[in-house]
């Protein structure tokens, strides 16, 4: 009899753990599932916005890198569930992560190449940054709220990017170490465009900078500068929207 | 039975305090949230009026046995409930931000207005019961009430200049035990435990450690999101009824407010302190040694183009703010510099608190500061300059958000551009910098503006005498008085070569010119520079997807950009981040707009069809529809008047604060002095006195409106006192008139059907909810004089609705 209590009660301790762990798996896959249907939504918009983004499609890479980020390790547990829908989040402090459809065309507009450094200015949950370090060779990243940029690192090792630099403190002098940069991304929005970035933006680097308050980007500037450290920079409606149209 | 004085005086005191308790929420609400936010949880939130109408007309008998503790308990509670409400309320969670993208945010903000809902419950509850308990002294009471309203407009701009405006609460709690007091000690002799139980609360209150009441700001304004840097911190605060002033230092991370900064700077601002109106809205007061070296970074914006064009010397900046414009101009060596700025705090600081820090810059013998709002200011002077600068009156985010598309800006108007071209010099520029918008907004409105105002001023050639430059941030707009030289034309183009500008317009410019640094796709400013100067500006006007209809006075809103044609292509691109795109300050009224209707007519219809007998309308019936409509024009017209005098005597009294005060306390006043003086008339019963004051309301209304511009410009060539005693002698007949019509149908009814004053009281209150929403509406589409004339239409219908049939 007390073998048989024995077996039971193994089995039902064999069962729990075998459920916590389908439970994982299942979620995991939902995640991925969610992830892969985000990722074919933002594709849809960049087509339709082409004219705008002054391209056909979403880079491959950018997509491929969209699809293996988990999202939902970069959100806090409350806005999981939240962490596949096309939308902003909160993140605490005043903060949101913004919507993936930007983060996809700002990376898109760095065109990076596995050999490029990335600087970024405002970690923020991190998400931007493990974007960068799938398509970049070495990721750095400056954060001037300590609580996320220590969440942000902890967030980014418990996602698996391990290389990604972090720093906590004022982005305005960029990472002058590690400089000059093939790309930039300015998401901590400040008043003017900090000329020490775009001293340390390499010839033929660009620099990208969402434009807005907190959940509503209305343009992003794509800042470049060419072989000859001329600099320009271009104003992009990150949606397909033409005030005229006809002639007058 | 006749009201003893005290009740009168506790209904004047209630109603005192519930209209500064409005006043009140709507800058408390500025301050944690955002203005249009709160306007529209304000309007709602006085439904409580129409909610108290029906309730009382439900249960007027029973509440009427109790009259004495039902008052005193409405009194009671509505001090109470008054900062309880607040606190509450400014607990839920409300993010207008993410409207769009979590709906549960909707039901946050159904929330905030039934509790704000409550406390104006009581109040009306207070004025309602007496109306009816005396129902043969409507005219006094409804005297009391408006008397109290007009003390109470005039009371909190006093409170607000002088306490915080989260601390009123406190004192309009007082008021409010102090009306109970009243009233339990000398109306109703035989209530002493409410005088006890009042005397207990004031006390509590009076003893309760401060620092129970502090504002939880969201965390998503700019003074939050600065302080989350480390080092941060306020150091000062100011409050007056213009905004709350913070001053925040940061001890780590160096500020560098320097908006619109050319790429090719190398330079940084010096030390800053932040300076927040309502935790936004950041500008900077920036350290300033004498050096103007120090200042090189304000020659590499867009502003600074008309100090390259000629040599200046008299200068006037309007909306001089915490002073990065003049430092501009001292880094111009201007040798005289006008500064006008209508909030005397903002130069008090620069003046006197951080005088040493800015470098006595309010001081220096070449610069003179007034205090006075700009059209103000120079309607009142001849003085004639090289060259008039407005910059970046507005900030980014709520400029570029819509926010602002109801609130009124006498700034950019086709008058003010005219009157700003008056004290140009020959050859002198007006020069306006606005934040760059993709699709752009306000810059092609304001164009159009400056080009209708030139041409209204029989200038034949507007192009010859406007310049256009924009960076990646910012834009300005330059008119000259005068044609522009060909030496003008390629200082332009060195000043924009040498700080990567791109020129959008100048006389002969080439479409090669126009996106060479900051590339716009397509050169969106340029196109509309070309077609507003052209032929066909009509036609572009119309075709292009916001509103860009030239601003002026009948209809001053520059951020007004909203078209219907243009919502279903919006709304189809909100899942792709085009929310942006939406004019949600529009949107947001004509929501509050549907929510005021849908809630009157379930107050007000739903009532009618289920307990029309417990109402007192006896079945078969039918002239209480004619009621019905009486009511209710009374109430969309007594505001739709109110409102646009407001807006007409901004214009002669200038500041918008004082305008507002002086307008609404005499018309306040004047209708309880004309509510008062109707007993006399409604022992009348011959038909023509009861429409008289209407017949008066009409031509008086029609009368000003139509000599508008004779009256303001009679009186902005007297002295400012005799202007604000000018303005009373103008209003107060029409405020006397109009407080006749109410107190007169309800003495009427009083002597036919008394029971039907409650439900008369509630069609009043949702009536003016709606009136104050649909207002705005009107006159942001077709302005103020058909604001007028539609109220004069209304008072008409409420005549014919009036005479013999009010006998239900």
């Amino acid at each position: 009899m007390k073998r048989v209590k024995h077996l039971i009660f193994w089995l039902v301790v064999i069962g729990v753990i075998l459920l916590l762990f389908s439970t994982h798996v299942i979620a995991e896959d939902d995640f991925h599932r969610q992830r892969y249907a985000m990722v074919n939504i933002i594709k849809g918009e960049v087509t339709a916005t082409r004219e705008f983004l002054n391209q056909e499609s979403l880079d491959k890479r950018v997509s491929d890198a969209l699809e293996n980020v988990p999202r939902h390790e970069f959100v806090p547990d409350n806005e999981r569930p939240y962490a596949y829908i096309n939308r902003p989040l909160s993140i605490g402090f005043g903060q949101t992560i913004s919507q993936p459809y930007i983060v996809a065309i700002m990376t898109d507009l760095l065109k990076l190449k596995k050999t490029d450094r990335v600087l970024e200015v405002g970690t923020g949950s991190g998400y931007q940054a493990a974007i960068l370090a799938e398509l970049a060779d070495s990721v750095y990243t400056i954060e001037i709220i300590e609580p996320l940029a220590i969440r942000a690192a902890a967030n980014l090792k418990r996602a698996g990017y391990n290389t990604v630099h972090t720093r906590t403190g004022d982005g305005y002098y960029g990472w002058e170490e590690a400089a000059p940069f093939d790309g930039i991304v300015v998401t901590a929005v400040a008043s003017h465009i900090p000329p020490p970035l775009i001293k340390q933006l390499k010839p033929g680097g660009r620099m990208v900078i969402p434009v807005g308050a907190q959940f509503m980007t209305q343009y992003l500037v794509l800042v470049t500068k060419d072989v000859d450290e001329k600099i320009t920079a271009r104003q992009i409606l990150p949606v397909s929207f033409v005030p005229l149209t006809g002639k007058h | 039975m006749k009201p003893r004085l005290s009740l009168l005086l506790a209904v004047a005191i209630i109603s005192a305090s519930a209209l500064a308790y409005e006043v009140l929420l709507m800058r408390l609400f500025s301050i944690i949230q955002w203005h249009h936010f709160a306007y529209m949880m304000i309007s709602l939130a006085l439904l409580g009026y129409g909610v108290s109408g029906v309730f009382l007309a439900l249960n007027r008998d029973r509440l009427a046995q109790l009259f004495p503790s039902t008052i005193m308990a409405n009194m009671l509670l509505f001090s109470l409930s008054a900062p309880a409400c607040f606190l509450l309320a400014q607990q839920i969670s409300f993010n207008p931000a993410e409207i769009l993208w979590t709906p549960v945010q909707l039901l946050n903000l159904c929330s905030i207005y039934l509790i704000l809902a409550v406390p104006f419950f009581f109040a009306a509850n207070v004025v309602g019961l007496s109306l009816y308990h005396y129902k043969n002294h409507v005219s006094s009471i409804y005297a009391a009430d408006l008397s109290g309203a007009g003390i109470g407009s005039i009371g909190i701009i006093l409170l607000l200049s002088i306490v915080f405006p989260e601390k009123i609460l406190a004192l309009l709690m007082l008021s409010g035990i102090f009306a109970t007091l009243l009233v339990s000690s000398y109306t109703f002799r035989d209530s002493k435990h409410w005088t006890t139980l009042s005397v207990i609360i004031a006390l509590t209150v009076i003893f309760t450690p401060p620092g129970w009441m502090t504002l939880t700001v969201s965390p998503y304004k700019s003074l939050n999101q600065l302080l989350q840097v480390p080092g941060t911190k306020v150091i000062d605060r100011y409050s007056s009824p213009l905004g709350l002033i913070d001053i925040v230092k940061s001890e780590i991370t160096p500020l560098r407010h320097a908006p619109g900064l050319s790429l090719n700077a190398t330079t940084e601002p010096p030390e800053q302190l932040a300076v927040f109106t309502d935790a936004d809205n950041m500008t900077a007061i920036t350290r300033y040694n004498g050096n103007p070296e120090t200042l090189g970074y304000l020659d590499q914006t867009t502003s600074a183009l008309p100090y390259h064009l000629k040599q200046l010397a008299e200068v006037l900046i309007l909306g001089a703010g915490t002073g990065s414009d003049i430092l501009q101009a001292n880094y111009h060596a201007i040798k005289h510099i006008d500064a006008v700025e209508l909030n005397p705090q903002v130069i008090n600081l620069v003046q006197r608190k951080y005088a040493d820090f800015s470098g006595y810059l309010y001081s220096s013998a070449h610069v003179d500061v007034h205090v006075d709002e700009a059209r103000g200011y120079l309607a009142a002077t001849d003085k004639a300059y090289d060259l008039i600068n407005i910059s970046l009156l507005d900030a980014f985010g709520a400029s570029a958000a819509g926010l602002y598309s109801m609130a009124e800006n006498y700034l950019y108007t086709e008058q003010a551009i005219q009157e700003y071209l008056r004290h140009v010099r020959p050859d002198g520029y007006l020069s306006i910098t606005r934040w760059i918008k993709i699709p752009p907004r306000d810059e092609p409105k304001l164009l159009a503006t400056v080009i209708n105002a030139l041409k209204d001023a029989n200038v034949r050639q507007p192009g010859q005498q406007i310049i256009m430059i924009r960076g990646w941030q910012t834009s300005t707009l330059i008119v000259k008085n005068g044609a522009l030289s060909a030496e003008e034309i390629s200082r332009i183009k060195q000043f924009c070569n040498e700080r990567s500008f791109d020129p959008v317009y100048y006389p002969g410019i080439s479409e090669s010119e126009v996106n060479r640094f900051n590339i716009q796709q397509p050169p969106y400013l340029y196109q509309a520079a070309i077609a507003l100067l052209g032929d066909q500006s009509q036609a572009f006007i119309d075709a292009y997807k916001f509103n860009i209809e030239p601003s002026n006075d009948d209809r001053p809103y520059l951020f007004h950009f909203f078209k219907w044609r243009t919502l279903p292509e919006i709304l189809s691109l909100l899942g792709t981040g085009g929310s942006f795109l939406l004019e949600s300050g529009y949107l947001l009224l004509i929501a509050a707009l549907v929510q005021a209707i849908l809630a009157s007519l379930l107050l007000i219809a739903l009532p009618l069809w289920l307990w029309k007998s417990k109402l007192g309308i006896e079945p078969g019936s039918g002239s209480h529809l004619r009621m019905l409509a009486y009511f209710f024009s009374l109430g969309l017209a007594f505001l739709f008047i109110e409102i646009a005098f407001i807006q007409k005597f901004i214009l002669i009294l200038h500041h918008p604060l004082y305008a507002i005060t002086v307008v609404l306390s005499t018309f306040l006043l004047s209708a309880g002095i004309g509510s008062y003086f109707s007993a006399n008339l409604s022992y009348r019963t011959e038909k023509p006195v009861f429409i008289l004051p209407m017949a008066a309301i009409a031509l008086l209304s029609i009368g000003y409106s139509l000599g508008f511009e004779a009256i303001t410009e009679f009186l902005l060539k007297t002295g400012s006192l005799s202007r604000y005693l000018f303005s009373i002698v103008l209003i107060a007949p029409l405020g006397f008139c109009m407080g006749m019509p109410f107190p007169m149908a309800l003495a009427k009814i009083s002597q036919t059907s008394p029971e039907l004053i409650p439900w008369a009281w509630g069609i009043n209150g949702c009536a003016s909810v709606i009136s104050a929403i649909l207002a705005t509406l009107i006159a942001m589409q077709f302005g103020f004089t058909v604001l007028i004339f539609l109220a004069v239409g209304l008072y008409g219908m409420a005549a014919w609705c009036f005479p013999n049939s009010i006998r239900v």
